[in-house]
């Protein structure tokens, strides 16, 4: 065995495999933990939001449901199936470098990448709407045409700023996220089309994947608390 | 390896099941139920987050009890912070406006 030790060290296995780690799925289970243990992380960042929420809604219900009913909900509920449809190619996404079909990945991932930014584009037209509507909190907010609009609910001017700083701060965040997410997978698509990705190492994608599936269940708790807060009928 | 091949058969099942939940939770929020709507709408939210974790994230076939520890875990410190912020908050103050 004339092998430096190097080449020695790659012998068994491709370059991926980190020399701190004794095998591949010692690195792919330390991979994952790290990725769970941020996600824990991200449960409490978007919990503190939540939280605060939840007291604010006891406080000022009213407030709550009128600006919930002046959201979008067709533009939600669109949202809402754009991400879903978004975690689904994420998922076939992981199954295709599983089994080391990379054109399918590549198609899958492009795929993606256009649910995440269809999702960013929706919520800017949302979000256009309401700047021109002046719902949103500071001095030019102006909640008088909810007043207008549901004379049953007693409106005060200065919480309904508290719902909307709210949904700005919560939908911002997430968008945030989502902007983070589209970088993630441009980069993950990059290196796919490399063929960067065999069945013996897909960790980025599987780990681009959780952290997308995660943003998307965010998204399915933001969806019915901000949009659909109080839609019956006002008697 | 902990890699566990799925059928696209169950991926598409439980993307159509997402779907008609988030229509049915669209749908049911319109129908007066009291207080229960909010009771509705998260317990058809968490049935989705459940299908996403479960399945998209594959923490159901997830070989390593310390990833499910972590989830666990995480899921319980952010209940800790809701709920005794609400039995605060809820049970202190009457509710303003």
């Amino acid at each position: 065995m004339s092998d430096s030790p190097i080449a020695m060290e790659h012998g068994q296995h491709g370059p991926e495999l980190r020399h701190h780690f004794a095998t591949a799925e010692q690195q792919r289970d330390a991979a994952s933990l790290g990725m769970w243990l941020f996600l824990g992380t991200e449960i409490m960042f978007f919990g503190g939001m939540f939280c605060a929420y939840l007291i604010y809604r006891l406080w000022y219900f009213n407030e709550f449901a009128a600006g919930s009913r002046s959201l979008d909900i067709r533009l939600g509920t669109i949202n809402t199936i754009v991400l879903i449809c978004s975690s689904l190619t994420v998922a076939l996404g992981v199954r295709a470098a599983q089994m080391g079909k990379r054109k399918l990945l590549v198609i899958l991932l492009i795929l993606t990448l256009i649910f995440g930014l269809a999702f960013l584009g929706i919520k800017g037209v949302e979000w256009y709407a309401k700047y021109k509507e002046h719902h949103i909190p500071g001095p030019s907010f102006d909640a008088s045409d909810l007043v207008r609009d549901y004379p049953q609910i007693h409106i005060d001017q200065s919480h309904e700023q508290i719902y909307f700083s709210l949904y700005f701060a919560m939908t911002g965040l997430h968008a945030l996220h989502m902007i983070i997410g589209v970088g993630i997978f441009a980069y993950l698509l990059y290196h796919a089309a490399k063929g960067r990705y065999t069945p013996e190492y897909y960790t980025p994608i599987e780990m681009g994947g959780l952290y997308w599936h995660f943003v998307d269940v965010v998204w399915i708790y933001l969806f019915p608390l901000l949009y659909l807060i109080d839609r019956k009928p006002l008697g | 390896m902990s890699e566990h091949v799925l059928s696209t058969k169950l991926y598409y099942g439980i993307w159509i099941a997402l779907m008609v939940l988030t229509v049915v939770t669209a749908r049911i929020a319109f129908i007066d139920l009291g207080p229960f709507n909010t009771v509705v709408a998260l317990v058809i939210a968490t049935c989705k987050a459940l299908l996403v974790v479960l399945f998209f994230m594959h923490v159901k076939y997830a070989s390593e009890k310390l990833v499910k520890m972590v989830i666990v875990a995480s899921i319980f410190w952010l209940l800790l912070l809701l709920l005794l912020s609400l039995a605060d908050y809820g049970t202190r103050y009457v509710r303003h406006g």
